[in-house]
């Protein structure tokens, strides 16, 4: 099969994609995977990872905003260079998530799915993210802040806004 | 970083490498990592499925279907390859042990994922994790990658030849109905995550359309431990039909939540009170979400319990996936009610009317009513529509939906009430409007 051109990710990201259409029996098994890594370099699904990534899995545009719009995680706008994303589910409710939730509303200005007007910080309300022992969390990106107080949450986003926030990609 | 938690009464089988830097594969040799699967590569899938049958080990995701029966539903001859299927979207609130095991002890989850295929005769195995847990995958990406490097993934693996397994590690991109086994399979394959009608089976129509055998994270762990300790001695540390041990998450209100590894059938009382250390800041329980959001709740007088399947069902709950949820005096019940509801709505995947409506008729009740605009029908209504929610959905959302909704007005009818004639003290915590109702917003 002729290659792809690729236009819009890194070339890294490309031959991580040429790969993962290779490593499963369907080849539209890659889509999910290939959905959230497009979005972790580019920022969002916008319309024209979209239609690449339709092209790579010899699929319809259409079948890719179907599976797209199905997955809370993915998103079709930008987000913040760091989303916080503070867990309000009953494990975190009941240490304080709510109290982080409006902390966060008031530090940063913005209120469920908001964007700062500088764009380095986003905020959503999350659904359980699997740290109910160590509540109340919150992720930044793909990193968990577990063991939560506002203090404690102000460090972390501090730490982000310096530039010296861990990243895990 | 999750901490690292013990106490006495634990009995220690899937922990035991954890806080070890098991995630090492060396450190993971060195703690009799990888030999399980050799003994199984000699003696064969009969006496596999044998062993774990006679361990008695039970579903760790929630519905406690036997694993060794499970397996042995695969048939033998196939014109289609077989899949393991290893489920690491843990996503009921409340549960976070996969997330453990994935980073203290990858290796056992690809040691047991191993064992799974050479019970089946399966040469594939896929380990899907939930979106979330990127830097979790990392880990068992990395640990895949060595296992391949020394020989015990790909072809001929631990040098037997015409022993192959292949495993395949990949997130899901966040929705608690991926952990549901049929949507599990469609999310694989690259679509939605809704249901697939049952039968046929996945043991017999599965991922890609071979047969195809789904577990938990946490079963998949202890299949190495079980074939190096033996079936019937796992057996033993647990309850008659409950063997071995089970990882419990306590959260919430308690002194030191946390993992906790505890045999079958341990007693929820000591749990909590002893396990965890009790109610937090000197407060008195309220109520207990024993196995995950979806279980129904027990009051503080019914905790009396075994933690195993069968005692939990007869308290008219269930084990569900381990996460025990403990809640002190302080928690208003019918905002609880409402916080577990708004998750249910907001997970459904819309496949099913019941469910889709179900879960946004009982959310949109629930809000009216925490708002303060309810009256005393309410209460029936939404015992009303949970009832008539179960059993009616292609997959267990709407009845995960529905059981605990129905508990929280059966348990606490009275503070529901109480609630409507303004006699609660609880404090609130969730700021949420009636959307299309707003003048009964705050009507009393």
């Amino acid at each position: 099969m002729a290659a792809i051109a690729n236009t819009i990710f890194s070339p890294e990201l490309a031959a991580r994609f040429d790969k993962l259409v290779t490593i499963y029996p369907v080849k539209r098994s890659a889509l999910v995977p290939m959905l959230l890594y497009a979005q972790d370099e580019v920022g969002y699904i916008s319309d024209e990872v979209i239609t690449e990534l339709a092209q790579r899995l010899d699929l319809l545009e259409l079948d890719v905003r179907n599976v797209l719009s199905y997955y809370s995680m993915l998103r079709t706008r930008p987000a913040g260079r760091f989303n916080v994303q503070v867990c309000t589910n009953i494990s975190c409710m009941l240490r304080g998530g709510y109290e982080l939730l409006d902390h966060c509303k008031n530090r940063l200005g913005v209120g469920h799915k908001g964007v700062t007007p500088d764009g380095l910080f986003s905020l959503e309300e999350v659904e359980c993210i699997g740290a109910c022992c160590w509540a109340p969390a919150v992720q930044v990106n793909y990193d968990f802040h577990d063991n939560l107080t506002p203090e404690k949450l102000d460090g972390i986003l501090d730490d982000y806004a310096a530039g010296r926030g861990k990243d895990v990609k | 970083m999750p901490t690292n938690v013990s106490h006495p009464d634990e009995v220690i089988v899937l922990k035991r490498r954890f806080g070890q830097g098991a995630a090492d594969i060396d450190k993971y040799l060195e703690l009799d990592g990888y030999k399980a699967v050799q003994k199984a590569i000699e003696n064969g899938p009969d006496w596999i499925i044998n062993e774990m049958k006679a361990s008695g080990l039970r579903g760790r995701g929630g519905a406690g279907f036997p694993t060794g029966m499970k397996w042995s539903f695969v048939p033998k001859q196939s014109a289609k390859p077989k899949y393991v299927l290893v489920n690491g979207d843990e996503s009921e609130p409340g549960t976070c042990k996969d997330h453990v095991i994935f980073l203290e002890d990858p290796h056992s989850v690809i040691e047991g994922t191993i064992i799974a295929g050479l019970a089946i005769g399966a040469k594939t195995g896929f380990i899907y994790l939930r979106g979330e847990y990127r830097y979790l995958l990392k880990i068992m990406e990395k640990a895949v990658a060595d296992a391949y490097a020394r020989g015990f993934l790909g072809k001929n693996i631990f040098g037997k030849d015409g022993v192959d397994f292949e495993i395949i590690t990949q997130t899901g991109a966040g929705a608690y109905e991926v952990g549901e086994e049929s949507a599990l399979m469609e999310s694989l394959e690259g679509k939605r995550g809704v249901p697939r009608i049952k039968p046929p089976f996945p043991a017999v129509v599965g991922l890609y359309g071979g047969p195809t055998v789904i577990n938990n994270a946490e079963t998949i762990a202890n299949a190495p431990h079980i074939l190096l300790m033996g079936g019937e001695a796992y057996a033993k540390l647990g309850t008659e039909r409950n063997g071995g041990t089970r990882l419990f998450g306590i959260s919430g209100h308690v002194n030191k939540p946390g993992v906790y590894e505890l045999p079958m059938g341990y007693s929820m009382r000591k749990a909590i009170y002893d396990v965890a250390g009790g109610i937090k800041d000197g407060k008195q329980l309220k109520a207990v979400v024993p196995g995950g959001s979806s279980c129904p709740v027990l009051r503080a007088d019914e905790i009396d319990v075994g933690l195993d399947f069968d005692q939990m069902a007869k308290a008219g709950t269930m084990l569900g996936s381990g996460g025990i949820v403990v809640l002190d005096e302080t928690v208003s019940i019918v905002e609880f009610a409402l916080r577990t509801i708004k998750f249910y709505q907001h997970e459904s995947c819309g496949w099913c009317i019941p469910c889709r409506e179900g879960t946004d008729w009982l959310k949109k009740t629930l809000t009216r009513f925490h708002a303060g605009g309810g009256n005393k029908k309410d209460i029936d209504n939404i015992q009303y529509l949970a009832e008539n929610m179960l059993g009616r959905t292609f997959c267990p959302l709407g009845d995960a939906a529905a059981m605990p909704t129905i508990g929280f007005v059966k348990k606490f009818r009275l503070e529901f009430e109480e609630y409507l004639e303004g006699k609660r003290t609880e404090p609130l915590l969730i700021q949420i409007q009636p959307v299309g109702e707003p003048e009964l917003a705050g009507a009393h």
